[in-house]
């Protein structure tokens, strides 16, 4: 079974009218359980539009989207996934334990089991001592830790994240990759990530999806292998190296082939 | 919370000096301004200097500790206390039934699109129409209701003109305040396949807590007004509107006496207001201090 299976998905927005948008045109895409893909690509080429159709946060004009097996809304009924954004988006009148306890609330758990879980998840973000704090009394990464962190409570077989580090400096982005990666082995989550930056989706993935706009669609999928785990040290690797390279080609091609279009058209 | 401390420390204290220069201003005008008054083609643009018409400040506050008429043991003081705390208990029950009003039509335009785009012009309209016009209405209406054994008490016409000037601020600032929770905290509460009455209660009234906090603040001085007004064009006995129409009527024996209830007005409002601040101070402890206000 795969985690996420996108077969011929097409949106467009405002159908039929003068300012329609074909935001993705038959994009397919399989994810497996416990894979980590990024998706990479130009702005406005569709990457949230794909993660939001995952989510059912939207309906495709076009294909179908599976998660778990299932369609996509009865996985999100089910709350088989999790969500993170680039805000941290966490509520400011619930304290830290408190919002790692949202989820959960609306999921009907128990007063108790809620704390134990609360409690684990900090554990695993590495901010126990915050529980009690405010979410404006935090920094922008470790916001961004307790946004995971409440992303991950129900323990969701698939987490899926829009530009989640978007907002971070450069030390503390690489710190959260090296934290995302170390929580998702320990819950062997599945992850569909939307990135940026070719380094970021290269050190994470297992495969990075490269898209071009307009119409949205998948242009190449670079597999990344850099053996055994992942490091610092992995960052100072050839193969590192390597794969980023070939995903900035990916990238380039899309590019050349853009202005090319671009030459056509005049 | 220093800060917060300090800041209502600032604020109280600009209040006084608010209030001395009212005073200052008052009496300078009172000892330098022309004895007649001032006349712009015939109409009196400045008011006369003389004792009838503006009393001494002093005098004002010393009239609270003198008898209410000559030779009663009771001091204007206490019967405006009486007053007040008589309007008081209109005024908070005109502000609980706005409260409720506002909040309710609020939710209802906000989950509905139809019924916002129905009701809230009828609203603006609504407040319009001068109360004097409708607190009468609203007296003859209520004298008809008779439910069983519940018969229309008479002061209630006087709580309900005040919810009705309440209802709206509250209605206005409510509805801005539950449309205000960002797209994507949203769509969080979605991908949780939340109800709409749980994303209500757990996503919209939260943060519409700072956008509420306001618009009841304004909700309870309007209770107040609505339900001072409705005194004094009902001629509801027991109130302090009741009383400025009385002590205003004995100006010209006892000038300095209806300037007493209308400090008692003035006490409604403000101790009203209070009673708004504490509670939205309670509310927004935990809050971002830099959020709206
Ligand atoms: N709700 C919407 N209504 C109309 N058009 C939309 C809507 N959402 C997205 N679009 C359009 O769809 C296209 C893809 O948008 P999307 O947000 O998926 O891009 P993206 O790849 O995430 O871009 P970015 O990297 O800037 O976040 C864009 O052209 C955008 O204008
Ligand atoms: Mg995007």
């Amino acid at each position: 079974m795969t985690a996420v299976s996108i077969r011929k998905v097409s949106k467009a927005f405002n159908v039929g009218k003068s300012n329609q948008v074909d935001a993705l045109h038959e994009v397919s895409l399989d994810v497996k359980p416990g894979e980590f893909v990024s998706l990479i690509g130009p702005s406005g080429c569709g990457k949230s539009t794909l993660l939001r159709l995952v989510a059912n946060l939207l309906e495709p004009t076009a294909g179908e989207v599976m998660v778990n097996g299932k369609s996509a809304v009865t996985a999100r009924l089910d709350q088989d996934y999790g969500m993170a954004f680039q805000q941290a988006g966490l509520f400011d009148w619930r304290t830290v334990r408190k919002n790692i306890e949202l989820p959960l609330e609306l999921k009907g758990w128990d007063k108790g089991d809620r704390q134990t879980r609360a409690e684990e998840m900090l554990q695993l973000v590495q901010l126990p001592e915050f529980a009690d704090h405010y979410p404006w009394q935090l920094s922008g990464g470790m916001q961004q830790r307790i946004a995971i962190a409440r992303a991950l409570a129900a323990h969701p077989p698939l987490l899926l994240m829009d530009e989640p580090f978007g907002a971070l400096d450069e030390m503390t982005r690489e710190y959260m990759q090296g934290e995302l990666l170390r929580i998702c082995a320990a819950t062997g989550t599945t992850v569909v990530f939307v990135t940026h930056s070719i380094p970021e989706a290269v050190y994470l993935s297992n495969r990075v999806v490269v898209m071009s706009p307009r119409p949205g669609r998948i242009t190449k999928i670079v597999d990344v292998s850099l053996g055994g785990e992942r490091t610092e040290e992995t960052r100072n690797r050839t193969a590192f190296f390597e794969a980023i390279t070939t995903v900035r080609e990916g990238l380039r091609g899309m590019h050349a082939a853009h202005v090319g279009l671009g030459n056509d058209n005049r | 919370m220093t800060t917060t401390v300090r800041r209502a420390a600032y604020r109280t204290f600009m209040f006084i000096v608010a209030l001395a220069l009212v005073v200052v201003i008052w009496e300078t005008y009172k000892a330098l301004g022309p004895a007649d008054g001032g006349k712009l083609f015939g109409a009196r643009v400045l008011p006369r200097t003389s004792s009838y018409a503006m009393p001494h400040v002093w005098d004002m506050f010393s009239r609270f500790n003198r008898p209410e008429v000559r030779g009663s043991d009771r001091t204007v003081f206490s019967a405006v206390l009486a007053g007040a705390w008589f309007s008081f208990r209109l005024s908070a029950a005109g502000f609980v039934l706005g409260g409720v009003l506002g909040t309710g039509l609020a939710v209802l335009m906000a989950r509905f699109r139809w019924v916002q785009r129905g009701v809230l012009p009828y609203l603006v309209v609504s407040q319009t129409i001068p109360l004097i016009a409708l607190a009468p209405l609203v007296v003859s209406w209520g004298g008809k209701l008779e439910v069983g054994p519940f018969v229309w008490p008479r002061w209630l016409s006087a709580s309900v003109l005040g919810a009705f000037l309440a209802f709206f601020p509250i209605a206005v600032g409510t509805l801005r305040g539950l449309a205000a929770a960002s797209a994507s905290s949203v769509e969080l509460m979605q991908s949780y396949a939340a109800s709409w009455t749980k994303t209500l209660f757990k996503l919209r009234f939260p943060t519409a807590v700072p956008y509420m906090v306001p618009a009841f603040r304004l909700g309870a001085s309007a209770s107040v007004i609505g339900v001072v007004v409705a005194e004094i064009s009902t001629g509801l006995k027991g109130g302090i509107g009741r009383l400025i129409i009385e002590y205003a009527r004995e100006a010209t024996g006892d000038p300095a006496k209806v300037y007493t209830a209308i400090f008692g007005a003035a006490a409604l409002g403000l101790t009203m207001a209070g009673v708004v601040i504490v509670v939205d101070a309670f509310v927004m402890r935990n809050r971002p201090k830099e959020s709206i206000s």
